[in-house]
């Protein structure tokens, strides 16, 4: 699965980031979200889905391929 | 059977009856009538929403606006139409287009790994807090030698606040987040904490130091866009929305461990299981009950009821926090629930900006606390503390501990 991230909706919570710090990161200037590895799978994707459900501006998705 | 509401009886806000659990009124509305019209205190009317779900999705949809200057937005204050913080703006009063751009001028210095560089120097003033009080009297307030001082420091630091004003700080955001403080009064702290940020605003403004406000100073006169106002705004909000709260959290968070015991053992052996047990922790106490209100923009429907344009809705994030739909056995206080889709920090684009600097707060306190104080036990009886049941954010107004 890609992740997909929407920086224009992201609010910098940060939650992606204690979820699944493999997969994602936030900006050093803007504190956006900054994916570090764009397809996952396995044990990383079910955390990555839990990302993408904890999300407070729904900034993440995940789409096949 | 669980009997009906009555609606028209239901006295808002309701008194709980367990210190934990929400309030049984809420409870059953959440049960039967999710989506249910109120009267305020001031005699204005709001819907208050006690569903996960629902409040997750209202906080979600920027049709609800945030701005607490809004006809219709709910007030607790009786005889009070509406709240004016500060007279300075503020993030959490704003919707997007403005919303957006106040938060990503900061969210740089609130980052996962900005707030994990802190940790020394929150462990420092954890170390400090603790040296003072087991050097003093027992039993001791633990709401006094820790809980206050903690996060007061910790956003003082963040700001670049000298400590011998920290007094002051704690004296006038108490009297703030006080439903029971006189309108007088209320006005007062404000003006006299306004005052106090406004000029550590210019002496930041004359002389950038290297800590948040310092930084903000530079960035804006780079784009062109210094702003006094805007800085005295945001140094307020960080201080009213950081303070009491985490201080809360400590103070209940305390209490919940000592009366879990196999959950205080557990924690203080495995430091790993910390985060998991302040996640919890977050859930089981969601503190901030009434701040996520909102005022609808336009004809909204929420579960199926029709909420038309500037009437205003209250969040219940406790209630929501205790939905069984959504965690199973809610009054049960479990560390290994792994449940962090809570509402404590609220939801959509106006969650908590400070979550991740709480969360860090909270696990240094506690391991540090259970480490060096593991004989820490209750000097007064839990049914006998002092919660705060008059105020915005729930808490406790003391708690005696000894070792
Ligand atoms: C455990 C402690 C804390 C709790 C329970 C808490 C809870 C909340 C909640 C529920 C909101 C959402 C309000 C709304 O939707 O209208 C919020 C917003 C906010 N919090 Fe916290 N908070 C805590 C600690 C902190 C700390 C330590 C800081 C910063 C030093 C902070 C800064 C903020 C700010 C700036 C906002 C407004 C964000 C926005 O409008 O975009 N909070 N907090
Ligand atoms: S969880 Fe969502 S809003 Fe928060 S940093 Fe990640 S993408 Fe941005």
């Amino acid at each position: 699965m890609r992740i997909i991230a929407d920086t224009g909706r992201c609010v910098g919570a940060g939650q992606c980031v204690l979820a699944e710090p493999t997969a994602f990161d936030q900006d050093e200037q803007d504190g956006t979200v900054v994916v570090l590895t764009e397809h996952v799978a396995g044990e990383a994707l079910t955390r990555t889905r839990q990302a993408v459900q904890l999300c407070p501006s729904g900034a993440l998705s995940l789409a096949e391929d | 059977m669980t009997r009906a509401v009555d609606h028209r009886a239901l006295n808002f806000p309701a008194q709980r009856t367990c210190p934990y659990a929400p309030p049984r009124e809420y409870a059953e509305l959440r049960e039967h009538s999710p989506v249910h019209r109120i009267e305020l205190p001031n005699g204005s009317s709001a819907w208050l929403i006690t569903r996960h779900e629902h409040v997750r999705a209202v906080l979600a949809d920027t049709r609800f606006s945030s701005d607490r200057g809004k006809p219709g937005f709910p007030s607790l204050l009786a005889g009070q139409a509406r709240t004016n913080l500060s007279g300075y703006p503020m993030m959490i009063s704003m919707d997007p287009p403005e919303h957006s751009a106040a938060r990503r001028a900061v969210l740089g210095e609130f980052t996962v790994r900005r707030m994990q560089a802190l940790q020394p120097r929150i462990q420092r003033i954890v170390d400090d807090c603790l040296d003072a009080m087991l050097a003093g009297p027992r039993p001791a307030d633990l709401v006094t030698a820790l809980s206050l001082p903690v996060p007061s420091l910790v956003i003082c630091e963040l700001l670049g606040v000298p400590y011998a004003d920290h007094d002051f700080f704690q004296v006038h955001t108490t009297s703030l987040v006080r439903l029971s403080t006189p309108p007088e009064e209320r006005s007062r702290s404000m003006g006299e904490l306004t005052a106090y940020l406004s000029e550590l605003v210019s002496a930041k403004q004359a002389e950038p130091g290297d800590d948040l406000l310092g930084r903000q100073v530079l960035k804006q006169r780079e784009n062109g866009t210094e702003d006094h106002g805007a800085l005295v705004g945001l140094a307020f909000l960080l201080l009213l929305a950081g303070h009491e709260t985490t201080a809360n959290m400590i103070s209940l968070g305390t209490l919940i461990l000592l009366e879990n015991p196999a959950a205080l053992a557990a924690v203080r052996d495995d430091p790993a299981l910390t985060p998991g047990a302040v996640e919890e922790l977050l859930r089981y106490l969601t503190i901030v009950e009434n701040a996520t209100s909102r005022v609808a923009t336009t004809d909204i429907e929420v579960g199926g009821t029709l909420i038309r344009a500037g009437e205003g809705v209250i969040c219940l994030g406790h209630t929501a926090d205790h939905d069984p739909e959504v965690f199973a056995e809610p009054e049960r206080f479990d560390i290994a629930r792994g449940a962090r889709h809570h509402v404590a920090f609220g939801f959509g684009p106006h969650q908590c900006l400070g979550q991740n600097l709480a969360r860090l707060e909270l696990q240094v306190v506690f391991d540090t606390l259970l480490r060096r104080v593991p004989t820490l036990a209750l000097a007064t009886p839990s049914d006998q503390l002092p919660f705060k049941d008059d105020a915005s954010v729930y808490g406790l107004y003391a708690l005696p501990v000894t070792w």
